[in-house]
């Protein structure tokens, strides 16, 4: 069962195209990590499916419904979410205010304030503090439970490691293991940690120059594959998914 | 002479409840849409008209007036967003300056055209409120209707900062002036969100009107000097600080008030001043924190520079 599909998405900064001709399919409860050098496209490929960047041509099909022209919020409504790079919290606003903002305009589900906190204790004691002063791993827990409150089928990740100490990556992803481990709901995760990014997902998509170089399961990868693609050595080579 | 000096205070300060109304919209539209909108003070005056209209042409009493022309102004202010300011603001930096010029201009030449160019008072039909005050001990008078404008700013301005914090689209606008992309991606549609800001602003200004209608002429040509009032207010209160607009509009109408009372001709320069002065003060402000402090500011070479 397919929940998103891509078909030759291209997404374009001015007249450099960033991301080319992706194709991709993703299952409930899929984790999928988008690994690659700086420049390769990750996170302009997630603002696309999040509906942040505009998508140049292809489909972008959730549910089977075409989502390619709806905005940001439609797509948020629609079961998409993304947990921005930067986090982008409302630096002004309380934790508890910027978490209600997604649950107040997203849709209703199993994820609700107690539980998220559940999910992610180290924010329970923040809650009533204004975000712009929470450590780096702080602001990317509470970025991730800002996303999980619009109780998306995807969940699109961002950097989810970049920045923070290996304490609160550790932290990080103990909560988001925790999470999958509740429901179908499906992730897309961009990480530059490559143990970290194969431990963590189902499937593994390298970008270079905006091309899908290496796609398979992380056992199935050697590393050295992995490197060439991640260097964009042009030596394709694709496992069996 | 005390007496003076205190009663042009009082007079200042009540001012200020005049000019926090009017700022509030303006400062709203910047805070939210970041979009500075030169018609606000002819939006401000067509709310006057139409409150007139309604009263002088239509017989209706004034609360009615008032109480129809807010909903039809920010109305208007809906859709001259969702029409003209949001198109404006993708065409760069220029355009929305240029647009609400024209926008400011087009009013101005529509109100002429429609109600004349005489000067026109809702004085005359709100009684003794017009005229009648408070004597205090001491001879210092306090006006009804300063007292009602300033009472009604107060409120108004504590109204809307319930609705920014204790509301959704209070959290919504928030939000969305604080990072329209991140707002979107929880779901605002800052589109609607901004189209509201500006339906609030719209409304804010007609509030304006009408208590410039109250308590002076008014003629279509009364806008611009009521746009420099406004944002006088903001700047000296800080852009995007609804109470800041309170601060700023009683500063602005201390200043004026207090050197209309020197000379009558140093009312309006007064308020400039002041203008100028908070102005320079945010500039000194901002290079002594970039620079570590006011010390180090002051101690090179003895100079602020």
């Amino acid at each position: 069962m397919t929940l998103l599909s891509l078909d030759s998405v291209t997404a374009r900064h001015g007249l450099m195209t960033a991301v080319h001709d992706i194709s991709l399919t993703l299952a409930p409860g899929e984790v999928l990590a988008l690994i690659g050098a700086n420049g390769a496209g990750k996170t302009t490929l997630l603002r696309t499916l999040a509906g942040a960047h505009p998508l140049a041509s292809g489909r972008i099909a959730l549910n089977g419904r075409d989502i390619g022209a709806l905005p940001a919020h439609a797509r948020l409504r629609a079961g998409i979410a993304l947990s921005p790079e930067g986090r982008r919290l409302f630096p002004e606003m309380t934790l508890r205010e910027n978490l209600r903002i997604p649950a107040e305009n997203g849709r209703k589900g199993a994820w609700t304030l107690p539980r998220v906190l559940d999910a992610f204790p180290q924010l329970a004691p923040l809650i009533d503090l204004p975000a712009g002063g929470f450590s780096g791993g702080q602001r990317q827990a509470a970025a991730i439970a800002r996303a999980l409150l619009a109780n998306p089928d995807v969940l699109l990740l961002d950097e989810v490691s970049l920045g923070l100490s290996p304490a609160a990556v550790e932290g990080v992803y103990a909560s988001l293991a925790g999470v999958r481990a509740e429901g179908r709901m499906a992730m897309i995760v961009v990480e530059q940690d490559l143990t970290r990014a194969l431990a963590f997902a189902d499937r593994v998509i390298c970008l270079a120059e905006g091309r899908v170089e290496l796609t398979g399961r992380p056992a199935e990868l050697t590393r050295e594959a992995i490197t060439r693609a991640y260097f964009g050595l042009h030596e394709t080579e694709t496992a069996d998914v | 002479m005390f007496e003076t000096l205190v009663q042009a205070i009082a007079q200042g300060v009540l001012l200020g409840g005049y000019y926090a109304i009017i700022a509030a919209g303006l400062s709203l539209m910047f805070g939210v849409v970041r979009f500075i909108n030169l018609a606000h003070g002819d939006m401000l005056v067509l709310g006057a008209m139409l409150a007139l209209f309604a009263v002088e042409g239509m017989g209706w009493p004034v609360w009615l007036a008032v109480l129809t022309v807010l909903p039809v102004m920010a109305a208007l202010g809906w859709l001259a967003q969702g029409l003209m300011f949001e198109r404006a603001l993708q065409g760069g930096a220029l355009l929305p300056i240029l647009v609400t010029l024209g926008l400011g201009a087009a009013l101005q030449n529509a109100m002429f055209g429609l109600f004349g160019s005489n000067t026109r008072s809702l004085g005359a039909h709100i009684g003794a409120l017009s005229w009648s005050g408070w004597t205090l001990p001491g001879g210092i008078t306090l006006g009804k209707l300063p007292v009602l404008v300033f009472v009604t700013a107060v409120g108004v301005l504590g109204l809307l900062h319930l609705m920014m914090t204790r509301t959704r689209l209070g959290r919504a606008i928030r939000a969305t002036a604080s990072d329209p992309e991140a707002a979107e991606l929880c779901g605002i549609d800052a589109r609607r969100v901004h189209r509201a800001a500006a339906a609030i602003a719209a409304a804010l200004a007609a509030l304006g009107g009408v208590f410039l209608a109250m308590r002076a002429q008014v003629t279509p040509y009364a806008g611009p000097a009521q746009l420099i009032f406004a944002f006088e207010a903001v700047v000296i209160g800080g852009v995007g600080s609804l109470w800041g607009t309170l601060i700023g509009g009683i500063v602005l109408g201390l200043a004026q008030t207090l050197g209309g009372a020197i000379a009558p001709q140093l009312s309006l320069l007064a308020g400039h001043l002041v203008l100028l002065a908070a102005l320079a003060w945010r500039i000194l402000r901002d290079e002594a924190a970039a620079r570590g402090g006011w010390r180090a500011l002051t101690l090179r070479g003895g100079e602020t520079r």
